[in-house]
């Protein structure tokens, strides 16, 4: 067994299956994207070639910026939040009482289907009936403000639900994280006259560093290509407020017929994700390795 | 890795449904056609039995007759849900992999599919006997370049519906005029019932209303010419009902925070009497009717009337903002075309004949008021279509895609007072050039 697994041939054997699925299922489809966003294509009917018109138009479309605008305003608050969570995560593995049910329920959110936490937060933001404005004009302010039709707001009131949504998924990686740095460690620091304060700051969190980079990556490559709660809680309206550069090549490719341009933004979207992952690797590149 | 696996199955999927698309370009039409005498056709509809149970019974029983009559012909149905319904029809489009007959909607949605030919023109089944039993205009709307692609099931017109119980507790009376139809909106209001219900998050809700306006104001053609580009835009009555429409909005008519709300959530205000009037489609009768769901003193306590004429405007009374809803269509590349036909004529016809009873949905075909049993909203909603002096196609419904979402989000920003009725209608008029 240990000699076939070690023969070249029998390796690429093993991995080709995968490969193939790899590249029928994501590369190819990129490629494709790609061309068909050099095309005038309204996703039926024959195609025509038209060049870089469909990347130029994109450039010049402040609907795509402002949406774009949007999703990096999402990126932000969701690396900002990163910094709650891991406050949370080194409690909650420090030794405190009730860690594990606090855990479980940090993590609940995380269990629902998109769809349903969008539904559970329309409720919560319905003008009239919501739980939130109830509250609110029950101690006395009588025009609670429509969180969901305010352009002003709408964004904000869809960024809460979002963050809320992967509390649990990062809580998680941290906690992990910080369970695995040897005892050993935190205690002879401790016996060395550290505070907890010192012990968390110092030692654990220079430890998990390169898990804290990775969740940088995920939430800021996350963001940019949010879409499910926008698509249901409002459609990126009212007239494009919470318009994603997700959501909003969805309305180009379904709504709007233009599958050429769709794809040009889906494109261009991978690309913008590509660049700022090298960008964040290159900014947070440490050189040494750490060690337990 | 949960939140790759969201974001991925999410954002991916439009991706993904961009490029599945493509990958397969084979010309191959659906249906095992021949092979001794034995056909099967594809036909993909968008009433689950969950949520369109009468439409789906009734669609079932049409297959089962015909499925009968025509031995040796098996149809193969796959039914999805509305939005759902909507993506796969694309995405089969792009890949020429339609079924040989599905659903459809008129005007601005048929054009790619028509220009991309896929589907089969029509007029051969209209001419065979079929056309005089359509309501005039309805076939029309599937018309382009005088050739139908597709056959109307449903005809729809928005009259305003109003709850009687609170304009009797108001002492208000059915408006005659606009000014009248303020002051009953005024009246609500100070009293503190939201006088309109409106969920314009969907966008096409709002643009009821300023249809309604534009064409009391501006008469029946202002609007349609300005989109079929025999007239403009910025015509002043397409002006002046932009107006109206933020006066209307400033003066609390509308439920709290209704650019947020779904049409669905719109509705419940109305339906829970928090809100006196609800404009919509005719498709809501059942709910005012027949529906068991709906509290019977609910149900009784709904009327409806016409938007009342603007004084000075050029429209008039009987005029309706509506139009066919779904249609039939034959795929162009079927191998089973003949049969198809035949399936959609026997299918049109059978579907007249029992939609209205069974289902509550009123056909594209005419219905003889005297011999069914119906509700007497329907009668007179009948009467009314048959008294109708013109029917204008929802706006969106007539643009193309494009121009149809400007519009939408126009609306949207109309009603939420961020654009001024100046650029409202020449943002439109940009738009239109354009195309």
């Amino acid at each position: 067994m240990d000699k076939a697994m070690s023969n070249p041939k029998v390796i690429m054997l093993y991995t080709l299956p995968a490969l193939f699925l790899l590249l029928a299922l994501i590369y190819v489809p990129i490629v494709q994207t790609g061309y068909y966003g050099l095309m005038k294509w309204n996703g039926m009917g024959s195609k025509e070639f038209i060049g870089l018109v469909n990347y130029s138009r994109l450039i010049e479309d402040p609907l795509f910026w402002s949406s774009a605008y949007h999703s990096f305003l999402l990126a932000l608050f969701s690396t900002l939040s990163l910094v709650g969570y891991l406050l949370i995560s080194v409690i909650l593995a420090g030794k405190i009482k009730g860690a594990n049910t606090l855990r479980k329920i940090y993590l609940i959110p995380m269990l629902l289907a998109s769809v349903a936490i969008a539904q559970l937060w329309m409720k919560i933001y319905h003008p009239t009936n919501g739980i939130l404005n109830n509250l609110l004009m029950s101690i006395g302010i009588e025009e609670p403000p429509m969180w969901l039709a305010n352009p002003d707001l709408v964004l904000f009131a869809i960024f809460i639900p979002i963050i809320w949504q992967y509390a649990g998924f990062y809580i998680l990686i941290y906690y992990a994280a910080l369970k695995n740095i040897p005892e050993s460690l935190v205690e002879s620091a401790r016996i060395d006259g550290a505070t907890a304060w010192d012990i968390a700051w110092k030692i654990k969190i220079p430890l998990i560093m390169n898990v804290i980079k990775v969740t940088i990556v995920l939430a800021v490559v996350g963001s940019l290509k949010y879409f499910d709660l926008i698509y249901i809680m409002t459609n990126g309206g009212p007239n494009g407020a919470s318009e994603v550069m997700a959501s909003y090549m969805y309305g180009q490719a379904f709504r709007g017929f233009d599958f050429g341009y769709a794809s040009a933004i889906g494109f261009f979207l991978l690309v913008i994700c590509l660049v700022i992952t090298w960008l964040i690797r290159k900014v947070t590149a440490t050189k040494e390795e750490i060690q337990y | 890795m949960k939140k790759k696996a969201h974001t991925l199955a999410a954002a991916g999927l439009a991706a993904l449904m961009l490029v599945t698309a493509g990958c397969s370009t084979s010309n191959e039409a659906s249906g095992d056609g021949g092979g001794d005498g034995e056909k099967t056709i594809k036909f993909m509809h968008l009433w689950p039995s969950g949520s369109s149970k009468q439409h789906n019974m009734i669609t079932e029983d049409i297959i089962e007759e015909f499925e009968k009559e025509n031995p040796g012909v098996t149809i193969e149905t796959e039914v999805l849900e509305n939005e759902q319904y909507k993506n796969k029809i694309k995405v089969l489009s792009s890949s020429n992999d339609l079924p040989d007959v599905g659903v459809t909607w008129a005007a601005g949605y048929l054009e790619p599919f028509v220009e991309g030919e896929l589907f089969a023109p029509l007029d051969d089944v209209l001419n065979d006997g079929l056309k005089d039993s359509f309501v005039a205009g309805t076939t029309e709307a599937y018309a382009i370049n005088e050739e139908t692609y597709g056959l109307p099931l449903e005809l729809n017109i928005a009259p305003i519906y109003y709850n009687k119980a609170i304009f009797e507790e108001y002492g208000l009376e059915v408006p005659e005029t606009y000014e009248e139809f303020q002051e009953i909106v005024k009246t609500l209001e100070e009293n503190g019932v939201a006088p309109i219900a409106l969920g314009n998050k969907d966008r096409w809700t709002g643009s009821l209303w300023y249809m309604y306006l534009a064409d009391r104001i501006g008469g029946p053609e202002v609007l349609t010419q300005a989109i079929n580009r025999e007239g403009t835009f910025e015509d002043p009555a397409l002006a002046q009902a932009a107006e109206e429409i933020q006066t209307l909005v400033d003066a609390n008519a509308f439920n709290r925070g209704f650019n947020g709300l779904s049409n669905d959530e719109g509705k419940s205000e109305f339906m829970n009497g928090n809100a006196a009037m609800y404009m919509m489609g005719t498709w809501e009768l059942p709910n005012y009717t027949t529906n068991e769901d709906v509290p019977q003193e609910f149900r009784d306590s709904i009327g409806f009337f016409k938007f009342p004429e603007v004084e000075g405007g050029k429209g008039d009374l009987n005029s309706w903002v509506g139009g066919p809803g779904v249609g039939l269509f034959v795929s162009e590349n079927s191998e089973v075309k003949e049969e198809a036909k035949e399936f959609v004529k026997f299918f049109v016809e059978s579907w007249g004949e029992r939609a209205v009873t069974e289902a509550g949905v009123i056909p594209a075909t005419k219905v003889d008021t005297e011999s069914v049993e119906l509700p007497e909203l329907y009668i007179d909603v009948l009467d009314e279509l048959a008294n109708s002096s013109n029917l204008t196609l929802f706006a969106d419904v007539q643009m193309n895609a494009t121009v149809a979402e400007t519009h939408l989000n126009l609306i949207q920003s109309l009603f939420g007072k961020e654009v001024t009725p100046e650029d409202f209608t020449k943002q439109h008029e940009e738009a239109l050039s354009r195309e």
